[in-house]
């Protein structure tokens, strides 16, 4: 088999700035071929190019053998190419049969469309690949993980022999992910090409045929996989040694901050989400909810912070430090203490359009500290962002012009996780997929961070799916599935499984699915 | 495109295109475009007369379209100027009438602005607490505001205030009138132009003020782009969504208050001409931009008077047509650079 993809001396430059640096790559037709890198090293930019979503300002494109030069990602997707983003596609207002035939219709412009059939292709893909979805649900309502499923699906059901996929697994369990890859290697079998981005490098050791690292824009090595090892590869990514582990001195809890009881919520469609949930979170621990994407995280996390205020359809209660948080607006619960790093940065967490420095004030604009007359106290600004900046590694040149869209995945998620913790008189600290999509370096720094706020006495609830992230970092664990806690490990038995996480991540597997 | 010159760029080629294009217009029409070009520049730029009319225009231009402006950046579309304006011009008239005449003017023009501004912000507030209550769009509700305010007014006015077999109400009182410059120092001799328009700049300077320089500006920039990220940082965007309509239909209402209290005397049947839908041109023209709004309400003006002094060369008709192809090639153009950009 010949080469599916190859690109020659690829560049792509952003005014001044250079994206991607001649980037040579061959894809080998039938493979699975991972690339890894840090955050801001290229490589959706170079997933980009492939997928014609950007034309690149110089080399070449070579598919099959054939040079193209791509004008828009239809171009792409009728040379067979198909990607999965990072950042979903979808139309929510349209259901998800409606989402996956969009722009293949495969009727008449004034003909009906053909429902009964797509829906049944929907299903039988569903199950063929463990990729479950209801195809007349709304993709509005969808969880991210249940949005991802439909892109993935949209890409099977279009038969793009070539795939792209940036970060596939970013919100997908261990095991999902597993089912996700076991589909890829069926597909690669067949003779598709599969290429992925990842930052998990357990994954990519396991499931690539081919491994690339990028590293500011240029491939620095292309490797087999069999025989690449993890710390190579992590090497290779960042300079310097680096370490996969935070470090997480034993926790010694105080007394008793958030007590959530008997939680239940059925929302606007009758479709009953949270069921009876319950838990507490001490100060000075961090209480991880491990769960697969849908069983109510988010549902959990509206309720935390004052979406739910005055709907119905909610009972239980939520205290913190015996006050109820339930009948509180947003900015009541922020006000009395509360810290959030929400699930969907985009649309949650930050005004992109707005520069770096005003998102780190962003939800935090009340603060007196920060207030000069009716405005801003700028002194005050530049002290809180030459401080916040270098301490979480944030990667920008001018915080008060660079817009936040301008910066990375992992360097946007830096700002908001810099903002959150370090709100004073934080109490409770909530993270929903603090590391989600972000790299090594990033990962380690939000880590160290978050251990370094529970030894201060701030309650911290993480919500993640990655089971890794959880068993590291939590001082007990709550396995989350179909709205309540299925099974929670105590201190002690989290400090012991702890020394297994292998063993571990499967005990949790069990509980989550 | 980050140099304030060169964001300046794209809408002055524009216009210079867009008097290209009208020329062309006007030799079909069979003038001289030449000889109309000078006319309108000897009109207004040349006389104090014709400046004093242009930068009267521009006031009310000015006001109105900070009525557009100011919901604009929480992304609301107010097309109801026109009917804040006609409440407002009614209130200041009906107000203004009712004072007794020996009162001070510097207690009845401010009873007078107060009651016009009052109208407008009530009329718009109604499209903000249907758009926050029902979720109805703030376009369809302040166009039937517009009719409803045509009806409103026009009711008031021939059944309760108009002078008997007038189109008008009676003249307000001697101390709600806003004297013109020419009167005050001799400025602008026999136009309109008066003190409004200080207060108009100031509106907008501070507005800009407001957006860019205070943290009630912060939120609302926050909440117009991304609601929900908005929500969560604990601000209250139906609160904003309230108070930027209010303070647009407040605007509208100074803009009425010029009208009325400035110029007319009185409140006429139709006498706001429009001015509530120029000021959404006005607005668009300048992308909302506050500082730009001062630019683009005085083309505006220049236009608009501009358009009465050639009225024996270029049917009025024909003059519309060329003040809607400037205004439709300067948002596209502007829009396609931004795209690109």
């Amino acid at each position: 088999m010949g080469a599916a993809v190859q690109t020659r001396n690829i560049t792509r430059k952003f005014g001044s700035f250079t994206a991607a640096r001649n980037v040579s790559l061959t894809i080998e037709e039938g493979t699975v071929h991972a690339i890894v890198g840090e955050n801001g090293a290229g490589k959706s930019t170079l997933t980009n190019i492939i997928s014609g979503m950007l034309s690149p300002t110089g080399g070449e494109l070579i598919i099959r053998e054939k040079p193209v030069r791509f004008t828009s990602p239809r171009d792409a997707s009728e040379e067979g190419i198909g990607m999965v983003h990072q950042h979903f596609m979808l139309a929510g207002e349209l259901t998800v049969a409606e989402n996956i035939m969009l722009g293949y219709e495969e009727c008449g412009l004034f003909s009906p469309l053909n429902r009964k059939a797509i829906n049944s292709r929907i299903r039988e893909c569903g199950e063929e690949y463990s990729l479950a979805l209801n195809p007349e649900a709304k993709v509005s309502s969808l969880s991210v993980g249940e949005a991802q499923r439909v892109e993935i699906m949209k890409l099977l059901l279009r038969n793009a022999s070539i795939m792209i996929l940036d970060e596939p697994t970013a919100v997908l369990t261990p095991m999902e992910s597993t089912k996700l890859f076991t589909t890829l290697r069926t597909l690669a079998e067949k003779g598709h090409t599969i290429l992925f981005i990842s930052h998990k490098l357990d994954e990519v050791l396991s499931f690539a045929d081919s491994i690339s690292v990028m590293r500011k824009g240029e491939i620095v090595s292309t490797m087999p996989a069999a025989g690449a090892t993890k710390e190579q590869l992590a090497g290779l990514m960042v300079e310097g040694r680096v370490r996969l582990r935070a470090e997480n001195p034993p926790a010694t809890p105080g007394g008793e901050r958030l007590l959530i009881n008997n939680l239940s919520f059925v929302d606007r469609r009758g479709v009953q989400k949270l069921r009876g949930l319950s838990f507490w979170l001490r100060a000075g621990e961090i209480y991880g909810i491990a769960g697969v994407e849908g069983n109510a995280q988010s549902e959990l996390l509206q309720a935390l912070s004052g979406m739910l205020q005055g709907q119905k359809g909610i009972s239980g209660s939520i205290q913190l430090e015996g006050r109820s948080l339930l009948e509180l607006s947003p900015r009541q619960i922020t006000d009395s203490g509360v810290g959030a790093v929400p699930e969907n940065r985009h649309t949650e967490a930050v005004i992109t359009s707005f520069s770096v420095s005003e998102n780190l004030i962003f939800g935090r604009h009340r603060e007196h500290a920060l207030h000069r007359g009716a405005g801003f106290n700028h002194e005050a600004l530049r002290q809180l962002e030459s401080r916040l900046i270098p301490d979480y590694g944030v990667l920008c040149q001018n915080p008060q012009k660079q817009q936040l869209e301008a910066l990375s995945g992992g360097n946007q998620q830096k700002v908001v996780v810099a903002r959150e913790m370090t709100r004073p008189n934080l109490k409770l600290l909530i993270l929903a997929h603090p590391t989600r999509g972000i790299d090594i370096g990033a990962i380690e720094t939000i880590h160290r961070k978050i251990i370094e706020a529970r030894s201060r006495g701030v309650a911290i609830l993480l919500i993640s799916a990655e089971l890794e992230e959880i068993i590291t970092l939590s001082t007990r664990i709550g396995c989350l599935y179909n709205g309540a806690i299925s099974r929670e490990f105590t201190q002690e038995e989290c400090d012991m499984k702890r020394l297994d996480g292998p063993e571990f991540q499967k005990e949790i597997g069990l509980y989550i699915t | 495109m980050n140099h304030p010159l060169q964001r300046a760029l794209v809408p002055t080629l524009s216009i210079l295109l867009a008097i290209l294009l009208n020329a062309a217009i006007i030799s079909a029409t069979g003038t001289d475009p030449i000889m109309v070009a000078e006319r309108i520049i000897r009109a207004t730029l040349g006389s104090s007369y014709g400046t004093g009319q242009v930068l009267f225009k521009a006031t009310t231009l000015l006001f109105s379209a900070l009525a557009v402006a100011i919901p604009f950046h929480l992304r609301l579309f107010n097309i109801g100027g026109e009917g804040q304006l006609q409440m407002g011009a009614i209130a200041a008239a009906i107000s203004a009438a009712a004072l007794p005449s020996s009162l001070t003017p510097w207690i009845a023009i401010p009873i007078a602005v107060f009651a016009a501004m009052t109208a407008g912000a009530a009329w718009a507030s109604i499209a903000a607490i249907l758009k926050i209550r029902y979720g109805v769009s703030e376009v369809i509700s302040t166009i039937m505001l517009n009719f409803l305010a045509q009806g409103v007014s026009g009711y008031l006015l021939f059944h309760h205030f108009a002078l008997p077999s007038t189109a008008h109400s009676a003249p307000i009182a001697a101390g709600a009138v806003i004297p013109p410059f020419s009167d005050l120092f001799g400025w602008f001799p026999s136009s309109p132009l008066n003190p409004s328009i200080l207060a108009a700049i100031t509106l907008t300077i501070l507005f800009w003020a407001v957006l860019y320089r205070t943290r009630y500006g912060f939120e609302m920039r926050a909440s117009g782009r991304q609601p929900l990220a908005a929500k969560r940082a604990g601000i209250n965007p139906a609160r904003h969504t309230l108070l930027a309509m209010a303070l647009g239909g407040a605007s509208a209402g100074l803009g009425a208050a010029n009208l009325v209290l400035g110029y007319k005397g009185y409140y006429e049947a139709g006498m706001t001409a429009g001015a509530g839908f120029s000021g959404i041109a006005t607005a668009l023209l300048a992308a909302a931009h506050p500082l730009w709004i001062m630019a683009s309400a005085l083309f505006m003006g220049l236009l608009d008077y501009g358009g009465l002094a050639i009225n024996a060369l270029v049917p009025k008709e024909i003059f519309q047509v060329m003040t809607a192809v400037t205004i439709l090639l300067v948002i596209s153009a502007t829009a396609l650079s931004r795209r690109n950009g």
